[in-house]
């Protein structure tokens, strides 16, 4: 019997982290309701790493409050321990020791009854029944996300927090990863995951994008591209590095990215961006079609003025 | 043109840069800086201070027989100089032989009832003096000075005259207690088991925490449900059999390969000699949550192991040391070990007699588990 289940898992206010001078999260404010696939996406030191240790108590906020699946942050991180599953970043179980013996040692930290059948479970559904005894170091990059993976929901958590777990994994594992964190969301599980890949980003029920430490955005996929309230265009023809270099000094232009034979040109001022490409258009050299923004425009014009504003 | 071929001149860049690289790396590791700087000076001087071969102020008791001017002289005298601290006068031999046994007194000088009416008559009467061997070095030059103090002693008091010592008045009838033949490996033995467990057991924890933070298991093993002091104790555990089985190797081969006796109680041995693995995992445990990576763990309990050797009385007597040296000794877990080791294998000392040494080990190990627990950091701040 679990004894609260709160609609509302991960609720968080005005989050804030120094390390230093650094100040790495900045008055963040979440929302993560159950049965969520809630995807963190944002650069390199952004703060994601750090939200997440925040959030099953591995590091304690400067300011702010909230709490995590019910309990205190600040206060009640054991109770927020018993039911939260972590998947650190770097792979962080025990390189030489089995399999088996990784699973068992999880199972036994939670006070599982049965360590022995519960890791046998685990393995089964990790489909590594017949390597269980193979040293957790010696497993490929892929094997050992799944391994974490299984270690993390042996415990029957609520909440999953999974920081960067598809890193350096390859597309067919990382294809199979989803399809596990989305049965396991069907079981009612919440999943808070980073990630960098825009692929995954849109595999999530909601996304918030996080940069220098500041949320800039966040909500459902379209609703976050709408509210971006970017307009693009997507230009073909040769030479297209040479427009680039020219439409990037261009006001209204704050978008320029190549995606193999086309570019792709963004800005939010639509009549000025109009305006910046017009002598462009009649150029019988390109062809010019209006198109829907992508998340990945989105987020990198997000991303371009967050560090605009960045003292 | 240089005269140096272009080849080695390359090779001669290459290893410039790895050179300047290392240079770079060990003024950014401030404590090894500081341990490369400040350790050698520190020890020199502490050591340098500390250690002296000739001991001075050993514990002594004096059994007194007969209450006589002959008798309170010679307690005079031995009170004045330097070798004897004299820290009881006692009335019994049950007495002193318990004050033996425990370690409280290295000699006991025992003037018997009828001393000095025999000394008045010429008749050369014994005084007895019972050394505790067990360290041969420290007895030796003491029961070499003894004889001269008492007869400074007796001169003065004109029993005898200084002018014709030619046959001294008494004799000194020595005994050596627990190592009749002071055999040094008798004194070594016992020490050598306590210097290995320390140095091993220390090595075994002081690398556990700073292991999982390096290798990235720490992470997770914070995430998980599990307290500091869980994690303090199934660290440590396993290393208390591991430590309990070399010290049942290392007294196997003291006793047949040695010939060293277990005098005392086997059993009494074994259960002080899991004390003190306990207490030295613990110190190690401290250094592992105290260090930032394996290297310094590493660096702090070889820091520590040094006074563990020089002071403890395993290398140098420990009587002969200033009293400052001395209290530094008392902290230091291989002092009591080394007297219980010694008391149990060579005096065959029971509890009664080493129960202030097995309390000194019980605080020890536990002022270092709770600072290894309050220093244990639950988060990554």
């Amino acid at each position: 019997m679990r004894e609260r289940a709160p609609d509302i898992v991960i609720d968080v206010a005005g989050l804030t982290k120094s390390f230093g001078a650094r100040m790495v999260v900045k008055n963040l404010t979440l929302q993560v309701r159950r049965g969520q696939i809630y995807g963190f996406l944002g650069p390199n030191g952004s703060g994601k790493t750090t939200t997440i240790r925040m959030l099953c108590g591995l590091l304690t906020p400067d300011s702010g409050t909230g709490t995590c699946l019910g309990y205190d942050i600040r206060t009640q991180s054991q109770l927020i321990k018993r039911r939260v599953g972590y998947m650190t970043q770097r792979f962080s179980l025990y390189q030489d020791l089995s399999i088996r013996e990784n699973l068992e040692f999880v199972a036994r930290v939670f006070g599982i009854a049965d360590p022995r059948k519960a890791a046998s479970e685990a393995i089964a559904r990790l489909g590594l029944s017949g390597r269980e005894d193979q040293l957790a170091g010696e497993l490929s990059g892929g094997w050992k996300q799944r391994l974490a993976l299984g270690a993390c929901i042996l415990p029957q958590p609520d909440l999953l927090l999974l920081d960067e777990p598809t890193a350096g994994v390859d597309p067919k594992a990382r294809r199979d990863f989803w399809n596990e964190i989305h049965a396991l969301a069907g079981e009612g599980l919440t999943v808070l995951v980073s990630t960098h890949y825009m692929d995954e980003a849109e595999r999530c029920h909601e996304i918030a994008y996080i940069a220098y430490g500041e949320l800039l955005a966040h909500g459902p996929v379209e609703a976050v591209v709408r509210s971006a309230g970017l307009q693009t265009w997507r230009v073909e023809g040769e030479d297209l590095h040479v427009l680039a270099q020219a439409l990037m000094k261009l006001p209204g232009v704050e978008m320029v990215a190549p995606f193999g034979a086309s570019l792709h040109v963004g800005g939010r001022d639509h009549a000025a961006l109009e305006a910046a490409i017009a002598p462009w258009r009649a150029d019988p050299r390109y062809v010019w079609r209006a198109d829907e923004p992508s998340l990945e425009d989105v987020f990198i014009d997000l991303m371009g003025r967050a560090k605009d504003n960045f003292p | 043109m240089s005269l140096i071929p272009a080849r080695a001149r390359s090779s001669f860049s290459r290893f410039f840069a790895m050179l300047m690289k290392e240079f770079i790396q060990l003024r950014r590791d401030r404590v090894t800086l500081a341990t490369m700087i400040s350790v050698p000076l520190m020890q020199l001087f502490l050591f340098g201070y500390a250690i002296n071969t000739t001991p001075r102020d050993l514990p002594t008791a004096v059994l007194l027989q007969e209450n006589t001017d002959v008798g309170r002289s010679i307690l005079a005298a031995l009170r004045n100089t330097a070798f004897f601290d004299i820290r009881q006068v006692a009335t019994s031999e049950a007495e002193v032989d318990s004050l033996l046994r425990a370690g409280s007194v290295l000699f006991v000088i025992e003037i018997p009832a009828g001393f000095e009416r025999a000394l008045r008559r010429g008749e050369t009467p014994a005084m007895l003096v019972a050394a505790d061997a067990t360290d041969p070095v420290a007895a030796a030059s003491a029961l070499g000075a003894l004889e001269g103090v008492v007869q400074s002693a007796l001169s003065r008091d004109r029993v005898t005259t200084v002018a014709a010592p030619v046959q001294p008045a008494f004799e000194i009838r020595q005994h050596r207690r627990f190592n009749p033949a002071g055999a040094s490996q008798l004194n070594i033995v016992p020490g050598l088991l306590g210097t290995i467990l320390t140095m091993t057991m220390l090595i075994f924890t002081a690398l556990s925490v700073t292991r999982e933070v390096e290798r990235g298991t720490m992470e997770s093993l914070l995430a998980m449900p599990i307290r500091p002091l869980e994690i303090m104790l199934g660290k440590i555990a396993p290393y208390v059999a591991v430590g309990f089985l070399q010290a049942a190797l290392i007294v196997t081969a003291g006793v047949f390969a040695f010939g060293v006796p277990v005098v005392g109680n086997l059993a009494l041995l074994a259960a002080l000699s899991t004390l003190f693995i306990a207490a030295n995992l613990s110190i190690g445990y401290t250094f592992s949550t105290l260090a930032q990576n394996q290297l310094q763990a590493v660096q702090m309990a070889m820091m520590f192991f040094l006074p563990n050797i020089l002071l403890s009385g395993f290398m140098f007597p420990f009587a002969g040391m200033p009293v400052w040296a001395q209290w530094i000794g008392e902290c230091l877990p291989l002092t009591h070990f080394i007297r219980i080791a010694r008391g149990v294998m060579l005096k065959g000392a029971d509890m009664m007699d080493l129960q202030r040494d097995a309390m000194w080990l019980a605080g020890l190990m536990l002022i270092a588990m709770t600072i290894a627990v309050r220093r244990f950091r639950q988060t990554l701040d």
